[in-house]
C-alpha cells in the first residue's frame, strides 16, 4: 500500500532530517515505529501527509502504487491517507460536528461522490461517538478547544473512523492517556483495522503495542530505519532500551 | 455589459416618455438644471424635485448652512483621496435602468459571483434586471407583502413617500436621534439625502416578517446618501435587513448614508447590514468610500441589535451606535468587519449609558488580509445618571498574510462607580497548523480558510436572520478568495 524507497527530506533551513527511509506497508498490516526523541518520527509522518515545512531531496513515495510526491496534503487525504496528529491544533467557532461532515464531503465531492445523507452521516456520528465513549455535547464543541491531551487524542480516533481511511498514521496517540484512554483509544483502532486497510502507529513507548498488535516494529535512529523486527522487538526495546540497537546498527556500518 | 442595441437616442426617448414615477411625487425639473456641485440652489432643487413641504426644505437648507462651516474630520486611522465636494453630482438622474431579456446578456463574471453567493437564479435576474418571467410574478409577490403589513398599521415605504403620506410622523423624528450638525457628513447627508426607509411600526405589534429594502425597489437607484428613519413604537418588534451579498457596483464613490432608530418603551429593533460595496481594483483604485452615521435611541425597556457584516468599500467609517437613554435598555453591536487588498476599515459602536440599569455588548471580529487596515473603534460611555449599568465587548482580529494590520482604539469613559465594564480583546493569525490540520483532512485551502474564517466569525453570524446569515458565510469566502501566500 505505502511504498517508500530512500527517503530524504530537510526543513527550510537546509538540514535533513530523514537520511534514507525505506519501508513498505501492505494492506493488512500493522506498523509501529519507535525511536528516541529526535529521531525524525514526526516528520516521516509529516511528509508522508504532505506537510510543505519539509522537502523531498531524494527518494520516492507511492501509495496503492501512485507516485503522491507531488500531490498537497487535501488531494493525498482524498487518496485515503490519515494522519493523527501529536499535537491537534484548534479551531475557534468550528464544532467537532460541523468539521467532521464538512471532511467527509468534501472527500466524497473529490471522489465524484455526493453528499452524505445527513440521517446517515448523524448515524455514523453516534455509533463512532458511542464507540469512543464521547460524550454527545463534546460534538458541538469549537475543535480541540479546551480539550484536554487525552480529549484530543480521542477526537483524533473518531475522526479516523468517521473518514475510514486506507492508511492511518498516529502520531504519538498514547501520549497524555491514562490507562483507561488507552484501551479505549486501542479499543477504536483495533475495530478499525482489517484486511483493506493498514495502520502505522508511531510511538515511545512499548505500552501502546499491548493493545494494538503490530506486525512490524521498526526503529527510527537519526533519521534512518535502523532495525526492523515483530512485537518482540517492541518487548526488547523496552527492557534494554535503545543504545544496544545504535550500537549494533554502527557496527554494522 | 454592452450597449450596442440600446443607444443614447433610445435612452433620451425613453426619459421623456416617462410620465409616471412610481409614486407621483416628482416633478418635471430637466436634467440639464443639475448642474454638478453643491450649493443652496441644488438644495432648493432636490426638494423641489421631490415635491417636498415646506418645513422640509427648510429643514435642508439649514443643514447645508451648518456644513458650510463644518470640516471634514481627520481622526480616523484612514487615508483616502479626499472627495471634491464640488465635482460631485447631487442629484442622479433617473436613468431608466436597461432592461435585458435574459441572463445570457449579463457580465459573466458578475453571475460567477452570484453562483458563488449561492443566489438563486430569480434573484439574480432581479438583481441584473432581466425580464422576470410571468411564472415568477414579482409584483403580487411585493403586493401580497404590503397587505399584510399594512393590516397591521405597519408603515413601510420609501423616505420620500413618508414625507408626502406621513409628514407629521417624519417631521416628529427625522434629526432628532441624528441631528442634522452631528457630524460633517450627517450634515450633508441631512441637506441632499435622496432617498432611504422609513418605517412605523404601531404600539404593541410584532412585525411577522424581515423587512429589508428588496421590497421597496428604489427606481432612483442612486444609493448615495440615503436616509433611513425607522421607529419602534411602545412594545413593538420589527427586524431589519439592509443591503444584499451581491456586488454593487457602483458610479458614486462617495455613500453618507444616515440611519436613526427609535426604539420606544418596551420596544425591540434588530437591524441587520450586509455590506458589500464595490471595493476598488487590485492596485486599490477605485472603490466606495462608506461613511455612514447609525444610531438609535432606546428607551425604557427596549432594546436595539446592531448586526454588521461588512466586506466591501476601499474605505469604511461607520459606528452604529445606542444611547441607552431608558432604565433597563439594552444596546448590542455584533460586527464582522473584512478587509482585503487595499481596503480600509474604521468601525466600531458607541454605547452611551444614561438610564438606570442599562446593559451593552459588542463583539467585533476584524478580518484582515492583503494590505488592508482594520481598525476598531469603540466608545463606552457611563454618564453619571448610569446606576448599575453594565457592558461586555470582546474584541478579536485575525490577521492573513504579513502585509495586513489590524489596530484596537477601544474608550472607556465611566462617570459612575457602580458600572461594570469588561473588555477582552484577542489577535490571531490564521495558522499554517490550522490549515494544514484541514488540508490533512481534505479540505483544500480555500474551504479551510472559509471554515476558519467563518468559525472565527460565528458568534456575529449567528445573529443574523437565517437566509441572511446563509449568504453572509459566502460572502465572506468569497471575499478572502486569493488571500492565501
Amino acid at each position: 500500500m505505502l511504498t517508500i524507497k530512500n527517503l530524504h527530506a530537510q526543513i527550510e533551513d537546509g538540514t535533513e532530517i530523514l537520511h534514507g527511509v525505506d519501508l513498505n506497508i501492505k494492506a493488512g498490516e500493522v506498523h509501529a515505529i519507535m525511536g528516541p526523541n529526535g529521531s525524525g518520527k514526526s516528520t516521516l509522518s509529516a511528509v508522508i501527509a504532505g506537510k510543505e515545512d519539509y522537502e523531498v531531496t531524494q527518494g520516492e513515495m507511492e501509495f496503492e502504487g501512485e507516485d503522491i510526491m507531488e500531490l498537497s496534503p487535501d488531494k493525498r487525504a482524498h487518496k485515503g491517507i490519515f494522519l493523527s496528529f501529536q499535537y491537534p491544533v484548534e479551531i475557534p467557532g468550528v464544532s467537532v460536528t460541523n468539521f467532521i461532515k464538512t471532511a467527509i464531503n468534501e472527500t466524497r465531492k473529490a471522489n465524484g461522490q455526493s453528499d452524505m445523507g445527513a440521517s446517515e452521516m448523524l448515524k455514523l456520528i453516534r455509533g463512532n461517538a458511542e464507540k469512543l465513549g464521547i460524550r454527545k455535547d463534546f460534538l458541538s464543541r469549537s475543535l480541540n478547544e479546551g480539550f484536554s491531551g487525552g480529549e484530543k487524542k480521542r477526537n483524533e480516533v473518531f475522526q479516523m473512523m468517521m473518514l475510514d481511511p486506507k492508511l492511518a498514521i498516529l502520531d504519538e496517540t498514547d501520549s497524555g492517556l491514562d490507562i483507561d484512554a488507552l484501551r479505549v483509544v486501542a479499543d477504536g483502532v483495533n475495530a478499525f483495522k482489517n484486511e483493506g486497510n493498514a495502520v502505522l502507529l508511531i510511538t515511545h513507548y512499548q505500552r501502546l503495542l499491548d493493545y494494538i498488535v503490530p506486525d512490524f516494529v521498526h526503529v527510527l535512529h537519526e533519521g534512518k530505519i535502523i532495525k526492523s523486527g515483530d512485537k518482540n522487538l517492541a518487548k526488547e526495546l523496552e527492557e534494554r532500551g535503545y543504545d544496544w540497537v545504535i550500537e549494533e546498527a554502527a557496527a554494522k556500518v | 455589459m454592452s450597449n450596442t442595441k440600446y443607444t443614447e437616442d433610445d435612452l433620451r426617448e425613453d426619459l421623456s416618455s416617462q410620465k409616471e414615477y412610481e409614486f407621483g411625487f416628482t416633478t418635471d425639473i430637466e436634467y440639464e438644471d443639475f448642474p454638478i456641485g453643491l450649493s443652496e440652489d441644488i438644495v432648493r432643487k432636490i426638494s423641489k424635485r421631490k415635491n417636498e413641504p415646506e418645513w422640509m426644505t427648510e429643514w435642508r437648507l439649514e443643514a447645508y448652512r451648518e456644513w458650510l462651516k463644518m470640516e471634514e474630520p481627520t481622526w480616523a486611522n484612514i487615508h483616502y483621496e479626499k472627495p471634491d465636494f464640488q465635482n460631485i453630482s447631487y442629484y442622479a438622474a433617473p436613468v431608466q435602468k436597461k432592461v435585458l431579456n435574459s441572463l445570457d446578456e449579463v457580465d459573466p463574471e458578475l453571475l460567477k459571483t452570484f453562483q458563488k453567493l449561492g443566489i438563486s437564479v430569480a434573484e439574480q435576474k432581479r438583481l441584473s434586471n432581466v425580464a422576470m418571467d410571468i411564472v415568477v410574478d414579482s409584483i403580487s409577490v411585493k403586493t401580497t407583502f404590503q397587505e399584510t403589513l399594512s393590516d397591521l398599521g405597519i408603515i413601510f415605504m420609501s423616505i420620500s413617500e413618508a414625507i408626502q403620506k406621513h409628514p407629521d410622523l417624519v417631521r416628529k423624528y427625522i434629526g432628532k436621534v441624528v441631528p442634522k450638525t452631528d457630524n460633517f457628513y450627517a450634515a450633508l447627508n441631512s441637506a441632499v439625502f435622496s432617498d432611504g426607509s422609513f418605517c412605523y411600526i404601531p404600539k404593541g405589534v410584532r412585525c411577522p416578517m424581515e423587512l429589508s429594502t428588496y421590497f421597496r425597489i428604489n427606481k432612483e437607484g442612486s444609493g448615495q446618501f440615503e436616509r433611513t428613519l425607522l421607529i419602534a413604537d411602545e412594545g413593538s418588534y420589527v427586524s431589519y435587513l439592509e443591503g444584499c451579498t451581491a456586488p454593487a457596483r457602483d458610479e458614486n464613490q462617495l455613500h453618507a448614508a444616515v440611519v436613526e432608530l427609535i426604539a420606544m418603551e418596551g420596544a425591540e429593533i434588530k437591524y441587520s447590514t450586509v455590506q458589500n460595496w464595490y471595493p476598488g481594483d487590485s492596485e486599490g483604485v477605485g472603490g466606495v468610500f462608506n461613511f455612514v452615521t447609525k444610531r438609535a435611541v432606546a428607551e425604557r425597556n427596549a432594546k436595539v441589535s446592531w448586526t454588521q457584516v461588512e466586506t466591501g468599500s476601499a474605505v469604511t467609517w461607520k459606528y452604529p451606535s445606542c444611547i441607552l437613554k431608558g432604565d433597563n435598555s439594552i444596546g448590542e453591536f455584533y460586527s464582522v468587519a473584512v478587509t482585503n487588498g487595499y481596503q480600509q476599515a474604521d468601525t466600531g459602536t458607541k454605547m452611551i449609558h444614561i438610564g438606570k440599569n442599562t446593559k451593552s455588548t459588542i463583539i467585533s471580529k476584524g478580518i484582515s488580509a492583503g494590505k488592508s487596515h482594520n481598525n476598531y473603534r469603540g466608545l463606552v460611555k457611563v454618564n453619571s445618571s448610569a446606576q448599575g449599568a453594565r457592558n461586555f465587548s470582546q474584541c478579536d482580529s485575525l490577521l492573513m498574510g504579513n502585509e495586513c494590520g489590524a489596530h484596537t482604539f477601544p474608550y472607556i469613559d465611566i462617570k459612575n462607580k457602580s458600572a461594570q465594564v469588561e473588555h477582552e480583546a484577542t489577535t490571531s493569525k490564521i495558522g499554517e497548523d490550522q490549515l494544514f490540520y484541514c488540508n490533512q483532512r481534505g479540505i483544500d485551502m480555500e474551504k479551510a480558510i472559509a471554515l476558519i474564517v467563518n468559525g472565527f466569525s460565528r458568534e456575529v453570524l449567528d445573529q443574523l436572520p437565517m437566509e441572511f446569515a446563509v449568504e453572509a458565510r459566502k460572502l465572506l469566502e468569497v471575499s478572502l478568495e486569493g488571500s492565501v501566500g
